[in-house]
């Protein structure tokens, strides 16, 4: 194998390995759009509360990010609620264009809530595998990258697994394919739709987790990762979680 | 003249009476003033009046500053011509990202994110264009006349954001009384029947377009040789778009005096919390404020603060039919 085949076959393990997270913040928008038609325009910034969390987590309390997943997850979980309870109710019925607001403001509030509390520097911390990387034949692989990789993956299997076969899971589908449907056979649509907005926010959190240890955090870069959401999602299709994996992948490789 | 109008004259009169009592600092907040409501009344005929939320004006805003420096830069244009070439160039701009939406459907959020889209291209590009400053942006150098579009001291830019804001605001009323204006708010309220109707609504959204761009990139011009240094991440990124919005919406969208309403509300409060807000080490206060003041109008005033003040005024204002 030839220097430049190496290369590009190393470029495009890369890209892929980082897709897969790509895959999962967009798998979060694409949830909350899919059972709601609401665009979650505070999706990165979301993202970048999970990563101060696991941030402070492992400068604070000397726990991986990597483990510390399932109390960041928590955390955005709780948060996305919140939104969902006091704002997003609310305008569920409002014309299309009127929702996008109130979630652009929701980003500014959190964006600069990050900036008050921990100040505008790029922080990376120095986490156990950060560097790391093994070699598989000629081809150089980042731990940290594989890991998020695989975790990655498995987030995303979990929620397919937990929409097909849990009653939850059943009452999500049911509710975002026919809302009036939902409500005749007795479901809690309200309640669902708390739930929806809560996973999709846990899973970007437990995405920025995986991204920690793989870039600086700073308030700033929640819109790049909204962005790139919607990328993946158009993609893939709005409201199809498969999708969006596949078009996380496919962004990252032409990243 | 009715008495609405009469009490416009008097509020014109005394705004152009300020600059002999006020300090300079609180002329600074002025001209803020009437900056962000002639910018928020050059968003408002896109989004007010056609219902198209574009949340990337700040490409236009940068167009017509990095347009008319360039030009004065390097052609020695001076640029009360080089911000209608910028004008012109954000109106191209506008058509091209119109074309795109309007032809090919693209609605509500979709099209929202084609403004975004568009004006995080544009800031991306001009951060590596090395005669336009790349990251670092462009210093004017100060050299007051008239020709040049400097001046010392606060009181002539003061004049001109004040006449600017009162020509947008003569040109979305003529607007509004107009066919076109009409035709826009057709399109707003219901674009598909406007169509059935035999309305050309890509054609009237392509005007409207056209004519907000070119508003906003005058506004973009205006600002550069106010401030004296262009930066991509400012003039282009999101974070103006957001800002620029923002008075509009809390006035009231898709009137004639909400823009302006809603800039003499936000932009003291803005003025004053930033100054008070960074003074304590809180940056970004402010724009948690801002966030905050925008949830609370969408969710409990979405028709904005005008409703409100229009029964204040009722007595002076003269039946007529068909309210807008």
């Amino acid at each position: 194998m030839g220097m430049d085949s190496t290369l590009a076959v190393q470029l495009l393990i890369q890209g892929v390995l980082l897709g897969g997270v790509y895959g999962l913040i967009a798998i979060g928008l694409s949830l909350i759009f899919g059972v709601m038609g609401i665009i979650n325009f505070a999706h990165g910034q979301m993202m970048v509360m999970g990563m101060y969390i696991s941030y402070w987590i492992f400068v604070l309390l000397g726990i991986d990010p990597y483990i510390s997943l399932v109390a960041v997850a928590a955390a955005i979980f709780i948060l996305g609620w919140l939104i969902q309870y006091t704002v997003v109710n609310r305008i569920l019925d409002y014309p299309e264009a009127m929702q996008v607001l109130p979630l652009v403001s929701i980003g500014l509030i959190l964006e600069n809530a990050a900036l008050m509390l921990w100040g505008p520097d790029h922080r990376s911390p120095q986490t156990a595998l950060g560097l790391d990387s093994m070699w598989v034949g000629p081809i150089m692989v980042d731990t940290s990258r594989l890991i998020a990789f695989v975790l990655a993956i498995i987030i995303t299997f979990l929620i397919f697994i937990f929409l097909k076969k849990s009653n939850l899971g059943k009452c999500i589908r049911a509710a975002s394919d026919n809302r009036t449907g939902a409500v005749l056979v007795g479901i809690d649509v309200d309640r669902i739709y708390n739930m929806s907005f809560a996973i999709g926010a846990a899973t970007t959190g437990a995405a920025g987790c995986l991204l920690v240890p793989l870039l600086p955090i700073s308030p700033h870069i929640g819109h790049d990762f909204t962005l790139t959401a919607f990328i993946v999602v158009i993609l893939g299709g709005m409201g199809n979680l498969l999708g969006a994996l596949v078009g996380g992948v496919i962004l990252g490789v032409a990243e | 003249m009715n008495r609405l109008h009469l009490l416009l004259v008097l509020i014109l009169a005394v705004l152009s009476g300020l600059p002999l009592v006020l300090s300079k600092y609180t002329l600074g907040i002025f001209i803020m003033i009437f900056y962000y409501a002639y910018l928020g009344q050059s968003w408002n005929v896109l989004t007010g009046y056609t219902g198209h939320i574009s949340l990337g004006h700040a490409l236009y805003i940068g167009i017509g500053a990095y347009t008319s420096v360039f030009l004065a830069q390097h052609y020695g244009l001076s640029p009360w011509v080089g911000m209608f070439a910028g004008g012109i160039l954000a109106s191209l701009v506008a058509l091209i990202l119109g074309f795109l939406g309007f032809r090919f459907g693209l609605r509500g959020v979709y099209f929202v994110i084609l403004t975004i889209a568009f004006a995080e291209i544009t800031r991306l590009v001009v951060s590596h264009i090395e005669v336009l400053g790349s990251f670092s942006g462009i210093f004017l150098d100060f050299d007051p006349s008239f020709r040049n579009f400097q001046f010392r001291g606060n009181i002539p830019y003061y004049y001109i954001a004040l006449t600017m804001m009162v020509l947008s605001l003569a040109a979305v009323r003529l607007i509004e009384i107009s066919k076109l204006g009409r035709f826009m708010v057709a399109i707003r309220e219901d674009e598909d029947a406007a169509q059935a109707l035999g309305v050309n609504t890509f054609k009237y959204n392509m005007i409207a377009i056209a004519i907000s761009a070119f508003m906003t990139a005058l506004g973009g011009c205006f600002y550069a040789n106010y401030i004296f240094y262009l930066h991509p991440d400012s003039l282009f990124g999101m974070g103006l778009s957001i800002e620029l919005i923002l008075r509009p919406i809390v006035g009231g969208m898709g009137t004639l005096f909400g823009p302006i309403l809603g800039s003499f509300i936000l932009t003291p409060l803005s003025e004053v919390s930033r100054a008070y807000f960074s003074k304590g080490g809180l940056e970004g206060m402010h724009l948690i404020l801002y966030g905050i003041i925008t949830i609370l109008v969408v969710l409990f005033m979405p028709k904005g603060i005008i409703v409100y003040v229009r029964q204040w005024l009722k007595p002076l204002i003269p039946e007529r039919k068909g309210d807008d």
